[in-house]
């Protein structure tokens, strides 16, 4: 069992879990995630390690609530207890000093990609980062990515904060100036990571980004995480979650990421019915 | 008295009935009928049945006990080699091994000896067996189970018993290994017996973690030299599913039988949407492959609710590799058995989902290195089967994970563990391996075998390390 130390809502439907975890908190590294369940007829849910702090044994998670586990999730309290929790999966960004780095994260892919900023940072490249969101109040990790960041550039889609833009445009603009861009890394909705690596591809700077399809065990024993690499298939769980934005199949990625939507109604409505019987029992 | 040439008939749910519940397909022998069955067997002084059992079971002598009630005689006779013989009676391709030697199978039926030995297993289970704590010394050595499937389990008791603390590992939320993940519920009931056997290990004293990925939340030689583990063994299984490699694999309705069985057995996906991971499994289903796997993933699609549920298997009847039973059962239950067909590929629609799978037929030429007649393609034998789900179960490769975070650990060609079949042991020193991560895909009864030889072998590598 892993206790919620802190509990945080960062905006609307998004939240931070500071997990005790000790062995995890030991070994994480930027990039990897962790699977959970929050009780016994739970599903496995995968989440990126947003943070960790190997004195205090913890790790900290962010999550949006966009269906039925995650909404459970997310009715835990500080105090409570996570019934299951393995780590750290995947392997972890490849960090060394590429020069000028450009770290892209649209809403809450920004949390991901806050350890690669600051990883990136303490290894002694330049950061620029650009994160982006629909709008200013549901725009997480300002401050902590402004801490590890060189220069932060904030987007949204309505103009609320920042530019009134999608995130390719500042992008663009960097890929266009004299600056040499060693590496790109994107972490976001899928079809944001798309557009990143059809905004570098030209310019043939080195592009990364983690990519989250469905998982279930994250060990390398279903294969249901598979995406097609460069023709390729690969593993997100143990040969990712990152890989070359330029050979990824993003659009079997986003179809097969459809797969369970009738279900993921049909949990929802079953898990809001329980909640109004007030009934216990998927709450111990 | 005349002997049957028949084994008696073990009670089963009707096909029809079985065909939409997880319940057990077989529901065992009852008392007259366990010692009826037993009554077949001539007690030869030879015992040639023992010699097709991987561990070797008394066969004899447990069936004696049974023929005349002594059960508790009985389940010791078979706990002396066999630590989960509720597992293996109801699991060992036992027309390959025990009863293929049985010389009544010369006349007729070989003696039931897996029904017998499910049903003493069951008896005793059933009765509540005392287990009592293992009162371990202050020094005791320590030894690290890499891996919960019978390989690890076997490991774990024996050398429990001997007065080592064992701690197993394991990477998911619950041990067992294929015994929870893969053999479904109707085959092998996950609570009442899987979980029984494990809760005894407990009660020994043998320490469980889950969630615990070695490889990454700890390595091997972190174990070694920093968690003060005296040996390792690693039982890590064949756990990473072989896809074909033919267009459309990755369209959705395709799955491993991995993922389509863990997510039935393991997170219950039967109890959708009480429990919370969906599986989709349409009208049609089309299994690939021959094995218990692929009987596995055709009989839960049935009782998932699919109205049709094919096996694709690319040589004939006599070749299939599952056990008797299974196809048995298979075939009773509706399955429907494409020979001699091979898929060429996965068809979809433009929303990216499966709408058939495109085959060919095949004949069946000389016999290649296995022994088995090669299959051969007929030209324009061209069709497509019109399936919504397919479910890929050609075989599964060791996980590369354990190996490749272990400095001078050796592997084979395939990335299998290379290790002593007699001993387990491996090209690091203090580390042992079996199960199928050593052998490649195989059974329950030889992975428990495997664990068993490699206990042995870890206690005088233990006890000489300490009289050093
Ligand atoms: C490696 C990885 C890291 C991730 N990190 C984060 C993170 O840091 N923060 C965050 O908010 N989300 C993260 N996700 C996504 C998160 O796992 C899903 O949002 C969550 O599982 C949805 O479950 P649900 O039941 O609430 O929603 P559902 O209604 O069941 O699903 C909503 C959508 O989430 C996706 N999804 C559903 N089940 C899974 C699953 N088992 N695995 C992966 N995706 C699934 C599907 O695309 C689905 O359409 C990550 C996913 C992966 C694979
Ligand atoms: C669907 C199916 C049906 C089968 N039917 C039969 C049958 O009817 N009869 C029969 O005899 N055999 C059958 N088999 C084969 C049999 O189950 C296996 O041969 C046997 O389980 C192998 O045992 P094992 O202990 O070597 O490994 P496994 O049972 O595979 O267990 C390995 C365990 O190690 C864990 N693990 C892996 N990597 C790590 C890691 N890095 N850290 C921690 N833990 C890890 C896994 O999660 C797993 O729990 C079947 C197999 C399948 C898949
Ligand atoms: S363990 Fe398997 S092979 Fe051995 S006697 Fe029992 S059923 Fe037969
Ligand atoms: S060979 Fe058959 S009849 Fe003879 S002892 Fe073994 S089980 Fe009994
Ligand atoms: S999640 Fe099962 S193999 Fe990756
Ligand atoms: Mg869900």
């Amino acid at each position: 069992m892993y206790k919620i130390l802190v509990k945080q809502q960062l905006a609307p439907s998004v939240q931070l879990f500071e997990v005790e975890a000790p062995l995890i908190a030991k070994k994480a590294k930027p990039g990897q995630f962790v699977i959970l369940r929050v009780n016994d007829q739970g599903e496995r849910i995968p989440l990126t390690i947003a943070d960790f702090n190997r004195e205090k044994g913890s790790v900290t998670l962010i999550f949006q609530e966009v269906g039925a586990s995650t909404v459970e999730l997310g009715r835990l309290q500080q105090g409570d207890f996570l019934l299951d929790l393995v780590g750290p999966l995947g392997k972890p960004t490849h960090i060394e000093k590429f020069g000028t780095v450009v770290c892209v994260g649209g809403g809450i892919g920004i949390a991901p990609v806050y350890p690669i900023a600051r990883g990136l940072k303490e290894a002694g490249n330049e950061v620029i980062s650009i994160i982006g969101a629909r709008s200013e109040d549901i725009l997480i990790y300002e401050e902590e990515m402004a801490a590890v960041s060189d220069q932060l550039i904030i987007t949204t889609d309505d103009g609320s904060k920042g530019i009134k833009a999608l995130v390719t445009q500042p992008l663009k603009e960097l890929l266009d100036s004299d600056k040499t861009i060693g590496l790109v890394v994107a972490i976001g909705p899928v079809i944001m990571m798309k557009f990143v690596a059809e905004t570098t591809r030209p310019y043939g700077v080195p592009t990364v980004v983690s990519l989250n399809p469905i998982m279930v065990d994250g060990t390398g024993m279903c294969g249901g995480c598979r995406v097609s690499v460069g023709q390729e298939n690969k593993f997100a769980c143990v040969d990712g979650p990152e890989f070359d934005a330029h050979k990824v199949d993003f659009e079997s990625l986003m179809a097969r990421q459809r797969m369970y939507k009738p279900h993921e109604k049909q949990h929802s409505e079953y898990i809001a019915g329980k909640r109004e019987e007030g009934c216990k029992c998927h709450s111990h | 008295m005349s002997l049957s040439l028949n084994k008696n008939p073990m009670p089963e749910q009707e096909p029809k009935v079985r065909a939409k519940n997880f319940a057990e397909v077989s529901l065992g022998y009852t008392e007259e009928l366990a010692k009826a069955e037993a009554a077949r067997c001539l007690q030869c002084k030879a015992a040639p049945c023992r010699k097709g059992c991987p561990v070797q079971v008394d066969i004899p002598a447990f069936i004696k006990e049974v023929k005349e009630g002594n059960m508790d005689v009985a389940i010791a006779k078979i706990k002396e080699v066999n630590s989960l013989p509720a597992v293996c009676g109801r699991v060992c391709p036992q027309e390959e091994q025990c009863e293929k030697y049985c010389v009544l199978a010369k006349r007729g039926e070989a003696v039931g000896i897996g029904r017998l030995e499910r049903y003493v297993a069951d008896t005793a289970r059933n009765k509540g067996e005392s287990i009592a704590a293992i009162d371990y010394a202050p020094d005791a050595q320590k030894v690290a189970v890499i891996g919960s499937g019978p390989a690890g389990l076997a490991v774990a008791g024996d050398l429990a018993k001997k007065g080592y603390k064992v701690t197993i590992f394991e990477a998911l939320h619950l041990p067992g290994g294929v015994l929870m993940y893969g053999i479904p519920e109707f085959r092998l009931p996950k609570d009442e017996v899987v979980q029984v056997e494990i809760n005894n290990l407990r009660k020994l004293g043998v320490e469980i973690v889950v969630n615990a990925v070695i490889g990454s939340t700890f390595t091997v030689d972190e174990l070694m030299e920093e968690e003060g583990f005296d040996a390792v063994f690693i039982g890590t299984g064949a756990g990473l599913p072989y896809f074909m490699g033919v267009p459309g694999e990755n369209l959705n309705g395709v799955y491993s039988a991995n993922e389509f069985l863990t997510r039935c057995n393991l997170m219950k996906a039967y109890r959708f949407p009480e429990c919370g991971t969906p599986i989709h499994v349409g009208k049609k289903v089309a299994v690939v492959g021959g094995g218990n796997v692929a009987m596995d993933g055709a009989r839960t699609a049935l009782r998932l609710g699919a109205d049709r549920s094919y096996i694709v298997y690319r040589r004939s009847e006599a070749e299939l590799p599952a056990r008797l039973e299974e196809i048995h059962h298979a075939k009773e239950e509706g399955i429907d058995f494409q020979f001699l067909t091979a898929p060429t590929a996965v068809i979809g629609n433009k929303d990216g989902w499966v709408t058939g799978l495109q085959c060919v037929r095949m004949e069946l030429g000389e016999p290649d290195a296995s022994g088995r007649r090669r299959p051969i393609e007929i030209p324009n034998s061209e069709f497509v089967l019109e399936v919504d789900t397919v479910i890929i179960a050609i075989g599964q490769g060791p996980n590369p994970l354990v190996q490749s975070t272990t400095k001078g650990l050796d592997t084979n060609k395939k990335g299998n563990i290379a290790a002593h079949e007699e001993t387990g042991v491996t090209s690091k020193p203090g580390v042992f391996a079996g199960g199928d991560i050593v052998t490649g895909a195989a059974t329950v009864i030889l992975a428990m075998g495997a664990g068993k030889k490699a206990a042995a072998a870890i206690d005088s590598y233990l006890q000489e390390k300490k009289a050093k």
